[in-house]
């Protein structure tokens, strides 16, 4: 049964009723079906697909400028929401334990690891991932200058890496290379492309553009 | 991962409630750690009670001291200006702590309950008793490069891996929670515990209770700090050893001295011996050694971490060396 928010408390969202719906509804197959039925109902997964539209939460987010209204599990992570529900995969899953940086998105401005947050948690919030970047075809000018500077070898850390610059001279920490090297440590490059990487940061930097 | 329930609450009562109602409930705020921790099935709760919109993030000063609400995000709170001005050695501890994407989720509390990187721990196929308690030390006997050399018991050698916390009991921080029972405040040196019999419980927080705030102190050690992070590569990569070293300096003598090691034991290492040592002694590398030599005192090495009894004495001396600006 789905509990009423207490008064006492501000509980907004509750989802208890799926584990109590799971065992009433297994007690419930035991008694009813024939086990042909049961195993059918396993092979297809019936109670895995009942679960899952019990389970799921709404939520709403501002992706890239656009509005999403979603309704998702609590364990899927804003990564995951992204590449797999939203096929927006630019974002890219490497280590999947923030220690990578490739799943860099920025939420309401900041940038996170996309992989180490729950979408959940992120109701009502802005996520700008590399594909909101651009001006329609008019690439943003860090991306422009990761390309003039050949800031990448097989790409798989660019967006990640990309995300985080914008970010690293919004933040003001772009002023030497030391600083830049610093503060986009959190974005690993096994391809050892750092060096074209700071030059393009630095250049965007020196640029003086409001990105 | 496995299947939680999810609540999301607004007012810290309503939290210590919701986690309180439910034996495996947990509060999740930034998640760094614990999404890491239940995506490898080494934590997993059966509810996740979200307190990111819980009104806990006000940085502020109250007469002398600072008050960090417990929901601050780490990058935030090092660039804070009550921060970088009057408690310049917690923003290099910050600082040197994770990388930029990560400071802005984790938050001043989780980051003191953040658990040890030990790789025993992390791995569910070897034995550790603070992941599943009986089964072992892997580390005792293993490769143990990153253990602790104090305080550690035979059924635990890990390590505490956050900076922050190391600045906090070098500043006599305290922690003010709220539980079922009402609310506490507990001096920082006291917040986390040492191993013993039971390494699978890291700080002694009760059933329920939630940090709210942490609480510094103004005790004047703002001109001459140094964070000192030793470790495997530059930036991004947890502590071998670290030192927050903070002196008050008259005329060159030394008016007092907070000291405190991380990356070498279960918990901060605040050096109390050394301090005292160092009260009324002249600024000198000689006094900084001898004071190493007293913080070193039963320091006790495993078979791939004895470089750490050279170098976190050496780090003591560059440390306070730094912070009295002899280099």
């Amino acid at each position: 049964m789905k509990k009423k928010p207490n008064k006492n408390t501000d509980i907004i969202v509750h989802n208890d009723s799926r584990r109590d719906f799971l065992k009433q509804s297994t007690l419930l197959t035991g008694i009813a079906l024939t086990p042909e039925i049961a195993v059918k109902a396993a092979e297809n997964q019936w109670d895995e697909k009942l679960a899952e539209a019990i389970e799921k939460i709404p939520l709403k987010l501002e992706i890239n400028g656009i509005q999403k209204t979603l309704s998702i599990e609590p364990r899927v992570t804003l990564l995951d929401l992204l590449r797999e529900q939203l096929h927006l995969t630019g974002t890219k899953k490497g280590c999947d334990y923030g220690q990578c940086g490739a799943c860099t998105v920025h939420v309401n401005g900041t940038r996170v690891l996309s992989c180490l947050t729950l979408a959940v948690m992120h109701d009502g919030e802005k996520i700008t991932t590399i594909e909101g970047l651009a001006n329609g075809d008019e690439l943003h000018p860090m991306q422009a200058a990761f390309m003039k500077h050949d800031g990448f070898q097989c790409g798989y850390c660019t967006p990640g890496q990309i995300m985080s610059a914008v970010a690293c001279i919004r933040e003001g920490h772009a002023n030497s290379e030391t600083e830049i090297r610093e503060y986009m440590s959190g974005n690993i490059c096994r391809c050892g492309a750092y060096p074209n990487i700071v030059n393009a940061i630095t250049e965007v930097n020196k640029g003086g553009k409001n990105i | 991962m496995n299947q939680f329930q999810y609540s999301r609450v607004t007012h810290s009562n309503a939290a210590v409630s919701a986690v309180s109602k439910e034996k495996a409930a947990m509060f999740i705020a930034g998640g760094t750690n614990l999404i890491d921790l239940m995506k490898r099935g080494i934590v997993n709760p059966t509810r996740l009670v979200d307190i990111n919109r819980v009104p806990l993030n006000e940085i502020k000063t109250e007469g002398n001291s600072l008050i960090i609400g417990a929901l601050a995000l780490n990058g935030p709170v090092a660039e804070s200006k009550l921060v970088t001005e009057k408690f310049p050695l917690l923003a290099q501890a910050l600082n040197a702590g994770a990388s930029a994407q990560i400071r802005n989720m984790a938050t001043i509390g989780g980051n003191m309950l953040q658990r040890t990187r030990c790789p025993y721990f992390y791995d569910t196929t070897m034995p550790c008793n603070k992941r599943e308690p009986g089964t072992g030390c892997g580390a005792l006997e293993g490769f143990n490069r990153m253990h602790a050399i104090f305080g550690f018991s035979d059924q635990c050698i890990a390590v505490h891996p956050s900076d922050m916390s190391v600045a906090l009991a070098a500043l006599d921080a305290s922690v003010l929670v709220i539980g079922p029972k009402g609310e506490r405040r507990i001096p920082f040196t006291d917040f986390h515990r040492l191993p013993g019999d039971k390494p699978q419980i890291d700080t002694n927080l009760q059933a329920g209770e939630l940090i709210t705030s942490v609480t510094i102190p103004d005790n004047g050690f703002n001109k001459n700090v140094h964070y000192l992070k030793v470790r495997d590569r530059t930036s991004y990569a947890f502590a071998l050893v670290s030192v927050a070293a903070a002196l008050q300096i008259e005329k060159n003598t030394i008016r007092d001295a907070r000291l405190a090691m991380g990356g070498v034991a279960h918990k901060p290492w605040r050096l109390t011996e050394a301090e005292k040592f160092l009260i009324g002694k002249p600024v000198s590398e000689a006094s900084f050694s001898e004071a190493a030599k007293i913080a070193m005192q039963g320091a006790k090495a495993f078979k791939y971490n004895t470089y750490k009894l050279t170098l976190a004495p050496n780090s003591i001396v560059q440390a306070l060396k730094v912070a009295a600006k002899l280099v």
